[in-house]
Order: C-alpha cells, then sequence, then structure tokens
C-alpha cells in the first residue's frame, strides 16, 4: 500500500499497514502529540486505531522503539480511563506486553498498567494470564511494587492468598534505600492476607533491606495492632478492636480484607479443634469458639466442610460433629501425576539456579572482589551465600 | 506438749539421734513441734511467714508468742519489732512493744560493734592475716545475730582476701550461704556452693550434705525442679539436724520427693527415689510423702493425688515451698493423667475421671489442653466419652512434608533469584525516583 506520507493526517483511517510500520511510527508520534485535539473529533475511533495497532503490529519492528510504543500504550490506557470503560483496554494491553517482553521472564512497564486495568474492570481470570509466568528480569524497579502490589490484589480477589502472599513477601523485601509508598501499603496487605492465611505474620527474613525492617511497622501501627489482638484468639477482642479503627481500615481500601481476617479467626479455632477432638457437640464448638449458638456453630462447619478447609460430617440428630482424617491417601494417579510434575519443575529451576551460579562465579566484578577479600581477611562463604540454609 | 506431738513421737521412725515429730503430716499443723526442728533465726523467720499465712488465729497467735519469745531471747531487734508489730497487743501486756528492752539492746549493741571495730582496725594495722580473718568473721557473726544481714554478707565475703586454708574458705562459704539464703539471694548460694566443693581437701560429710541441701533449696527458689530434686536426692544422711539453722531432714524428703516426682520420668523416679537408700531415711520422716510415691509409681493415681491434697494447707505454710506448690501439683497431675494414658489404645473418660476423683467435663478439659501442648498423642471423641491413641500415618505425613518442602523451596528459590536481578542492576532509588 501507499506511503501516507504526505498525506494529511486523518483520524477516520482504519487499515494498518503492516509492511510500512516505520511510517505509521511516524504518524503515531503525531497523535500522540496532539491526542487531545483528536479525542474531541474522535473519541471511540482513536481507541479502536490503536487497539487494532496494538494487536496487529510486528514484536521486531516494535522492540526498535520501546519508548514510543510505551507511550501509546499509555493513550489508550488514559482513552480507556476517561471513557470509564477499563475493560476495552485489556485484550489490546495483553498483547501488547506480549510484544514488548524479550522474553516470558521479563518485567515491562506495561504489566502494571494491564494489571490495574483488569483491577478496575475486575476481570481477575484476564490477569492471570500475566501473573501465571515468574518474573526473573526486572528493568525498572518501579514497575516491580506496582506490579507486585496490583498482581497480589488481583490474587486476593480470586482468593488465592498464597500466591498474594509470595508477591507481597517480594515487594516488601526487595532491595530499597528508602521507603515508598506502594511498599508501605504492600506490607499492609501482607500482614492482613498472612493472617488469613496462617494466622500470624512472619518476621521479616534476613535478606529485607534494613530501611523496610525499621521502618514499615511505624507506618502502619494499627495493623501490627490488629496482628496482635489476633493472636489472643478472642473473636470479640478481635471485632471490637476492628470496630474502634474501622475508619482507617476504610480510608485505606482494606476494610474488606479485614473482615476476612475476623472470619477466618472462627476457621482457624475450628481447624485447632479438629486436632483435639475425634466429636464434638455443636454446642461445645460453640461455646470454645465464642460463638452465640450451636446453630451458627453448624452454619461455620458446613461451610468450612464445603470449601474443603476440614473434613467432618455433621450428624444432626444428636448435634455431633465427627472430625474425619484427611482422606488424601496419596496413592490415586492424579497425586503421583501431581508430584512428578512438581519434581520436573523443581528440577528446571534448580538447574537454572546452578547456571545463574556459574554465571556469576566467572563474572569480573565478583572474581575482583573475592580477590580483594582473600587479601584483606579471611574469606567467609556467608558474605556470599544468600541461599537458605535450611536446604543443605 | 499436744496430742499430735506425743502422736507423732510414738509413731515417728527416725534415726536415733533426732526427735521423730513429724509435723508435716495431713493433721493440723502444730506449731511447737515444727519449730523445734529449726534454730536460729530461720526459726523465727519461719513463725512469722506461718502467722502471717496461716489464717486460723490460734495457731496464728501461738506461732506469734513464739516469735516473739524467741527474738527476745536472740536480742534480735529487727525481728522482735517485726513480731510485736504483728501481735498488735492481743496477747496481753507482756507482748506489748518495749521500746526500754529495744533501745538498751541497741546500746549494748553499739557498744560491742565499736569494739569489734577497733579490735580489727588494731589487727588491720598488725597485719596478721588469721586476726583479720577472725575479726571481719566476728563482725560478721554480730551483724547477722542482730539482723542486719546485708552488712553480715559484706563481712563474711572480705574474709575471702585472709582465708589460708581451705577449712577457712569452707567456714566462709558456708557463712556467706546462711546470710544468702536469708536474703533470698540464691544465685549467690549456687556460686558459694561450688567454690566449697572446688577446694582440694576432702570434706567433712556432714558439709558435703549441707552443701547440697543448700544447692537443693537454691534450685528449687529458681524453679529449676529437676536439679533441685537431684540434689536432694544426693544429700547424705548425715545432714541430719546439724543445719537446722536452714532447712529440716524433713523438708529435704519433702521438696525432694515433690520435685521429683513433678520432673522425673518413670526410670529416674525408680532408680533416684524409690531404690535409693539414702534417701529412703529421709522419706522414713514423712511417712505420707514415702506413700504417695509409691502410690504415683504403683499407678494408684487418685490416693496419690489425694495425699497431695490433704498435705497440701501445711505446705502452703513453708516458707520456700509456698511459691512453688501450685506449679508442682500441677506438674505432678498433669505426669499422672500423661501416664496413664500411656498404655492404652482407648480409655473410657468416666472410668479415669472416677480415678483421678474429678468431673468428666473437667477431665475432658485438662486433656483437651495437654493434647493441644503435644504431650499425650490422642483424640477425644466428646460424644461416647472415650480418648483413642492416635499414631499419625507415617507415609502420609511423609509425602505432605515433602511436597511442602518442595513448594517452600520453589518460593523462596524464584523469590532469591528475583532479588539477586534487582542487585545485579544495582539498583538505587534515587536513579528512579
Amino acid at each position: 500500500s501507499p506511503s501516507r506520507r504526505d498525506a494529511p493526517i486523518s483520524p477516520s483511517r482504519r487499515s494498518i499497514p503492516s509492511a510500512s510500520n516505520r511510517s505509521f511510527t511516524l504518524r503515531r508520534d503525531s497523535f500522540v502529540s496532539s491526542s487531545a485535539n483528536l479525542r474531541a473529533h474522535a473519541g471511540g475511533d482513536l481507541l479502536v486505531t490503536v487497539a487494532d495497532f496494538l494487536t496487529s503490529c510486528s514484536a521486531d519492528q516494535i522492540r526498535m522503539a520501546p519508548d514510543k510504543f510505551l507511550n501509546v500504550c499509555r493513550v489508550l490506557k488514559n482513552e480507556v480511563m476517561q471513557l470509564n470503560a477499563p475493560i476495552r483496554g485489556i485484550a489490546p494491553l495483553r498483547a501488547a506486553v506480549r510484544k514488548i517482553q524479550t522474553s516470558s521472564e521479563q518485567l515491562t512497564p506495561l504489566h502494571a498498567e494491564y494489571l490495574m486495568l483488569c483491577l478496575l474492570a475486575k476481570q481477575y481470570k484476564a490477569g492471570l494470564s500475566v501473573l501465571e509466568d515468574d518474573i526473573f528480569e526486572v528493568d525498572q524497579p518501579k514497575d516491580l511494587f506496582l506490579y507486585c502490589y496490583y498482581g497480589a490484589m488481583i490474587y486476593i480477589g480470586l482468593k488465592k492468598f498464597r500466591k498474594a502472599l509470595e508477591l507481597l513477601h517480594n515487594a516488601v523485601t526487595a532491595p530499597m534505600s528508602s521507603l515508598n509508598a506502594i511498599t508501605v501499603e504492600a506490607y499492609k496487605k501482607y500482614v492482613l492476607v498472612s493472617l488469613i492465611q496462617s494466622g500470624q505474620v512472619p518476621s521479616f527474613p534476613k535478606y529485607t533491606s534494613s530501611t523496610a525492617q525499621r521502618n514499615l511497622k511505624n507506618h502502619t501501627q494499627i495493623y501490627v495492632d490488629l496482628s496482635t489482638c489476633y493472636g489472643t484468639g478472642s473473636y470479640s477482642d478481635l471485632e471490637t478492636f476492628i470496630q474502634s479503627n474501622a475508619e482507617a481500615f476504610q480510608t485505606d481500601n482494606n476494610f474488606g480484607l479485614v473482615k476476612q481476617v475476623l472470619s477466618s479467626m472462627y476457621k482457624r479455632n475450628i481447624q485447632r479443634l479438629t486436632q483435639t477432638y475425634l466429636t464434638l457437640s455443636l454446642e461445645d464448638i460453640a461455646s470454645s469458639v465464642q460463638l452465640n449458638t450451636p446453630k451458627e456453630a453448624e452454619m461455620h462447619v458446613l461451610r468450612m466442610i464445603e470449601d474443603g478447609e476440614i473434613h467432618a460430617t455433621i450428624n444432626q440428630k444428636d448435634g455431633m460433629v465427627s472430625f474425619n482424617e484427611d482422606p488424601e491417601q496419596y496413592k490415586s494417579s492424579e497425586m503421583v501425576e501431581h508430584i512428578d510434575s512438581s519434581i520436573q519443575r523443581l528440577m528446571a529451576l534448580s538447574k537454572k539456579l546452578t547456571s545463574i551460579d556459574q554465571n556469576i562465579s566467572c563474572d569480573h566484578a565478583f572474581l575482583m572482589k573475592v580477590q580483594s577479600g582473600r587479601e584483606r581477611a579471611r574469606f567467609d562463604y556467608d558474605d556470599f551465600d544468600s541461599v537458605p540454609h535450611k536446604y543443605f | 506438749v499436744s496430742a499430735a506431738a506425743a502422736a507423732a513421737v510414738t509413731n515417728g521412725l527416725g534415726g536415733g539421734e533426732q526427735a521423730a515429730a513429724a509435723p508435716v503430716s495431713a493433721d493440723q499443723l502444730d506449731v511447737e513441734a515444727y519449730a523445734a526442728q529449726y534454730s536460729g533465726r530461720t526459726r523465727v523467720a519461719r513463725l512469722l511467714f506461718i502467722a502471717e499465712r496461716c489464717g486460723v488465729e490460734a495457731i496464728q497467735l501461738e506461732a506469734l508468742r513464739m516469735a516473739h519469745d524467741e527474738a527476745r531471747a536472740r536480742e534480735d531487734t529487727v525481728l522482735y519489732l517485726d513480731a510485736v508489730l504483728k501481735i498488735n497487743s492481743r496477747l496481753g501486756p507482756r507482748y506489748r512493744h518495749d521500746q526500754a528492752w529495744v533501745d538498751s539492746v541497741n546500746r549494748r549493741a553499739e557498744q560491742r560493734k565499736e569494739k569489734l571495730e577497733t579490735e580489727l582496725n588494731g589487727y588491720r594495722t598488725n597485719l596478721i592475716k588469721e586476726s583479720i580473718r577472725m575479726g571481719y568473721n566476728d563482725i560478721g557473726d554480730f551483724f547477722y545475730a542482730h539482723g542486719h544481714l546485708s552488712e553480715a554478707f559484706k563481712s563474711y565475703i572480705r574474709t575471702r582476701d585472709y582465708c589460708t586454708t581451705s577449712k577457712h574458705i569452707v567456714q566462709m562459704c558456708m557463712h556467706v550461704i546462711l546470710v544468702s539464703i536469708e536474703l533470698g539471694q540464691f544465685a549467690h548460694v549456687t556460686n558459694y556452693v561450688s567454690k566449697a566443693e572446688q577446694t582440694p581437701d576432702t570434706l567433712d560429710a556432714v558439709i558435703v550434705a549441707k552443701l547440697r541441701a543448700a544447692a537443693g533449696l537454691a534450685n528449687l527458689e529458681t524453679k529449676k525442679y529437676k536439679l533441685a530434686a537431684r540434689k536432694f536426692l544426693e544429700t547424705g544422711p548425715e545432714l541430719g539436724s546439724n543445719y537446722s539453722e536452714v532447712i529440716a531432714p524433713q523438708d529435704v524428703a519433702v521438696y525432694g520427693a515433690l520435685c521429683a516426682l513433678a520432673s522425673f520420668d518413670r526410670s529416674e523416679l525408680k532408680s533416684k527415689v524409690i531404690d535409693n537408700i539414702n534417701f529412703r531415711n529421709f522419706l522414713e520422716l514423712v511417712p505420707e510423702v514415702r506413700e504417695l510415691v509409691n502410690d504415683f509409681y504403683a499407678s494408684r493415681y487418685g490416693s496419690c493425688l489425694e495425699h497431695l491434697e490433704k498435705l497440701k494447707p501445711n505446705l502452703l505454710l513453708d516458707i520456700h515451698l509456698r511459691e512453688h506448690l501450685g506449679t508442682l501439683y500441677n506438674d505432678i497431675r498433669h505426669k499422672a493423667i500423661i501416664q496413664y494414658t500411656l498404655p492404652f489404645i482407648s480409655v473410657d473418660l468416666n472410668t479415669m475421671a472416677s480415678a483421678f476423683k474429678s468431673s468428666v467435663s473437667m477431665l475432658e478439659k485438662e486433656l483437651a489442653a495437654l493434647i493441644t501442648e503435644n504431650k499425650i498423642q490422642a483424640r477425644i471423641d466428646s460424644h461416647n466419652k472415650i480418648l483413642y491413641a492416635r499414631h499419625a500415618d507415617q507415609r502420609n505425613a511423609t509425602f505432605q512434608r515433602a511436597l511442602q518442602t518442595g513448594n517452600e523451596f520453589e518460593r523462596d528459590i524464584k523469590a532469591m533469584l528475583l532479588r539477586a536481578n534487582l542487585i545485579k542492576h544495582d539498583f538505587n532509588q534515587k536513579n528512579w525516583l
């Protein structure tokens, strides 16, 4: 198709020549610079044009001018936000992410934007497709924090608390020399999700930056207090605490999570009972977990059975609950497959680790440091060893 | 002499050299017989302690009266004033606050003190080690007799520099131990016991026994019950009533037996307590305690706990044991429960409750607590009131653990690789802010 370099800029153009992306690049620049004007005229058309471009452009060409490409994506994002229709930006941005990535392990600035749109549109499953890839390469730390934070929120929306915790953990323990607001918010959610998932908040691992270790708790005091209150095991105390601080939790947009923390308290107490009793009356359950009536106890136990959180049977005639052992015998073929695939995955990971280790051992800067260390003082492996020792 | 004491004397089986009264018995405490076991300052201190805690006015007044007389006889003004205060004019004119007597005693004490100090200064200028040592000792004794414990402590410590033979060192240690026990500073007691035990000469058997008893006491007060039990059990019968200024042999028996029950396992209990010939001498002095140890070993838990309950009110009046009684009793009870359930696959809670003389619901709660603390491997069938032993399925547990370790490994390694990457690019927030 003919070059359109000299033709006047027309917003109604729809077809994008794939062979001459270069020309479109120049046109795109003008789009970007005068998008304000164009929006006034075009509105929905601009969106469609850009969306089409993003889905059908060539990845190689894009990588030659990544900054401009990122700009275009931002235009798209701003557009859908303006139109209050974030869902329309999801498919194009997902394609864009795939195109600009050099490998599936790389984090791009688009990741965070994409996840944000998924969150706003409540399309959590769409976010999963990007979150499933593990990230090992990061160019810009700012992207990482936002990626972890939004990603965690998506997992929380899907109630996959363990994966949410992984992302939040990375955000909290990433190397940093000064605290940023994203990490503070991430830590607040980290406390809440830890309580829901395991009933306690683990202490900072030793590789956490000293900035985080010293300052995070100061900025998140009520969450720290909440976790102490949770530790006492008293539902009523926790409830009172939450009520009196409801406003603060609301301002942080964490009230929904906080309510889940509260209901997790019952679950945890009931689970503790399964360790001690074979059968227990609903009345006793209600009294030991601080519920008001046996009916409520029955409701909670029923819900937990349905969610697969405990294995039990309710005998309504006698008002008794029998707690059963986990029926998993680890003998089924699904389980064997699961174990097998885990082993494969871990072996691959282990291989990757070894190769990175070898690369570093050959790295010039590393060798210089080792050399000077040997000359100066006793060379201590622990200084360079960041793999947790429990695996040795 | 009260009827109980007379009965105790006829019942008592003890070594020939010592009065066989058994004041720690289930009967109401015989204050006179109890006090007769002790001498020196501890007698008064114990009487005052009993008076404060016993709650029965007759006994209280009896104890206070004896304390008062004793303090007056010893010219210990500190204890005398304490006793008078507590008596509060309830015992008649003879027991009222006699300031004149106090003043005269203090005056005489001042004079003696000056004399001793001048003597000491004389010795110090002469630089004769032995005299200086004896001078400090005398001053220490003087302070101790008049109730000024910290000064006594300091004086005794000062003799250390002038000790020349191991006999001197041992003497110093014994003095310091005595004062430290009364001051309640049991760290010093342990210290000086080991100092005394480390002297190169072999020690007199009585002194060895005294040191063991003192060490046991120190461990008891610092809540190291197992060590305390060991020390008491190692105390030789030579102790007799030679250490009455600190502890009576009945006490050794009681403390040792209770600590052993609370902290030893079955094999240790058999070898160190029941088969221990030396300790048998002590146990004979308190037949009830001997009974309850045997009951425990023979699994007659109901009767064992009954004996404990009967002894409890009198034991609460013991100056060293009172604070620890609750913990010790709890530990013994828990041990009994755990031992009871150990041999069975299933236990009917009703039978168990009657064996332990408690209600089924209380027992169920105790069991639940012990299971949560992982001291019993079992689960409760609350509907049928049966306790079932539970043995974890090793195979399933292994699979579970393996999968969990795999997950943790994966998570940690991925996080670490990410962090390594971040560090590799040497991110400094100044760059991107």
